[in-house]
């Protein structure tokens, strides 16, 4: 027998959908300069913070968003049963130090740039399960500290190529509650692991945007639902060309999305900013959508999304011994 | 139009996807590109001959105003680097920047700034020629094999 709050293959629905009482996000330069820059909270000067390291910044954002959307929320470390965060540096050191500091009981998680929607859908899960009252929620990504993982240092002279993504400097936080007043997480969709052979880790967007369309098929086959249930389809961090190629899969897959889909590293950047393919990183999907898309449902502007937050889920080993770039994609559906 | 990728077999799939990235996927503006690789590689080279002659005019023989023509270039792209210039530059430059010497000296500057957080050993020493480094043993390599080349051949 099917479990019985398992809709289909991948999917799950909360019997009291949890509420998002309350987000934080804070900024780097770059993406204050961006078109978003009203719907973020705070704005950085300097990518460094005033801390000594990009990975000290990184942290010291994170660790701000908390305690912003613990405030927000009215609630105390103490309030909280569990924190879920993640982000994309080598065991993922900036939520581990961020929780060392809140002192509460603490879940990492890893989805690369999927984390957010990955700890949301845990979260949830965990708040209608019973097990939890209140969960903090919280991702990071860093360009610096990005860009020494995984590519060139900082300041090496490299042309990137023009499909490339450009990492987001920030962090966001969202307090998930059993009760209150704010939009509610509904479903979860869970993704498959994907890969089509793409392995130019300059070029993530391809090795995503097949895990991304799955993940809508799956969740509109799961629920049943047409695409015109909702109001707006979101994916984290495809980029300009990376939406074309979801578009195109999605039409293969027989869905017209296009009309009423975003991207949020698409559109995190302007043109004129230079960042060639748009946004990327974990803090790619978790700024836009614990800013500008939850101000757009709580404005009624949106009524109901279905998020899908994808990620690379390769090594800097991995590449150069060979192998392609597995990919995944959460995804949440917010209802006003 | 490609059909669903889902009904295909593995293999077949990753080509067909293959086709679809190359529809839809950016390309690079070649002639933009070499246009700008030339005239700032070729920019490049005509100020290491500018100092080059200034040297050679202050009395330095041709072998002496070489040795300190690199140097110097070496020390302006280091210096550039420090500065947060030198990217920005090769943004625009490609293969230009990279090619001259400068390059060479940029690809040890960012990684000693990149690594200093990590120490000045394990950090700066460990990783200064991350980048520099395969130029450097593959080029001592080539040198080998050429002055066996011309010992056994001369």
């Amino acid at each position: 027998m099917a479990a019985p709050k398992k809709n289909g293959q991948q999917t799950v629905w909360f019997q009291n959908p949890p509420v998002i009482l309350a987000t934080a996000t804070i900024v780097g330069p770059k993406e204050g300069q961006g078109p978003l820059a009203q719907t973020f909270d705070k704005i950085l000067d300097d990518n460094y913070y005033g801390e000594q390291t990009w990975e000290k910044a990184e942290r010291r954002m994170l660790l701000e968003v908390m305690q912003m959307a613990m405030e927000r929320a009215g609630l105390t470390p103490q309030s909280f049963d569990f924190m879920l965060a993640g982000d994309l540096l080598n065991q993922i050191i900036s939520a581990n130090f961020v929780a060392r500091d809140l002192g509460i009981p603490f879940l990492g998680l890893y989805g690369a740039c999927s984390t957010m929607f990955e700890s949301m859908t845990v979260g949830a899960m965990l708040i209608d399960g019973g097990f939890a009252e209140y969960v903090l929620i919280g991702s990071s990504s860093h360009y610096a500290t990005a860009e020494r993982q995984y590519r060139f240092p900082t300041e090496q002279g490299v042309q990137r190529p023009l499909y490339n993504t450009w990492t987001v400097t920030g962090a966001a936080a969202m307090v998930l509650a059993r009760q209150g007043q704010g939009p509610r997480v509904t479903h979860a969709t869970i993704g498959k692991v994907i890969d089509l052979g793409q392995g130019d880790p300059m070029d993530m967007p391809a090795a995503m945007a097949p895990a991304a369309a799955d993940t809508i098929a799956r969740h509109l086959l799961d629920t049943g639902r047409k695409p015109d249930y909702y109001d707006l389809f979101v994916t984290g961090d495809l980029g300009v060309y990376g939406r074309e190629l979801a578009v195109k899969l999605m039409q293969q897959k027989g869905y017209d999305l296009a009309s009423r889909y975003k991207d949020c590293g698409a559109i995190i950047y302007s043109p004129e900013q230079d960042t060639h393919a748009g946004g990327s990183g974990c803090a790619c999907v978790a700024v836009v959508t614990c800013g500008y898309l939850l101000q757009e449902i709580k404005a009624g502007r949106i009524k109901r999304m279905f998020g899908v937050a994808t990620g690379a889920l390769l090594s800097p080993t991995s590449t150069q011994q060979g192998e392609t770039i597995p990919a995944i994609a959460h995804g949440v559906v917010i209802e006003a | 139009m490609t059909q669903n990728l889902d009904s295909l077999p593995a293999e077949m799939q990753k080509k067909q996807y293959e086709q679809m990235i190359k529809e839809v996927k950016p390309r690079p503006p070649v002639i933009r590109n070499v246009f700008w690789a030339f005239l700032i590689g070729g920019l490049i080279c005509v100020i290491g001959q500018v100092i080059f002659n200034l040297f050679q005019d202050l009395g330095l023989s041709k072998l002496e105003a070489g040795a300190a023509m690199s140097s110097t270039l070496v020390f302006l792209a280091a210096l550039l680097t420090g500065l947060g210039l030198y990217d920005e530059i090769a943004k625009v430059g490609g293969a230009g920047t990279i090619v001259p010497i400068t390059g060479f000296a940029n690809s040890m500057v960012a990684p000693a700034m990149e690594y200093r957080a990590e120490g000045l050993v394990l950090g700066v020493g460990a990783r200064l020629f991350t980048i520099a480094g395969p130029v450097l043993a593959f080029g001592i390599v080539t040198a080998w094999i050429i002055g066996l080349l011309y010992y056994f051949f001369r």
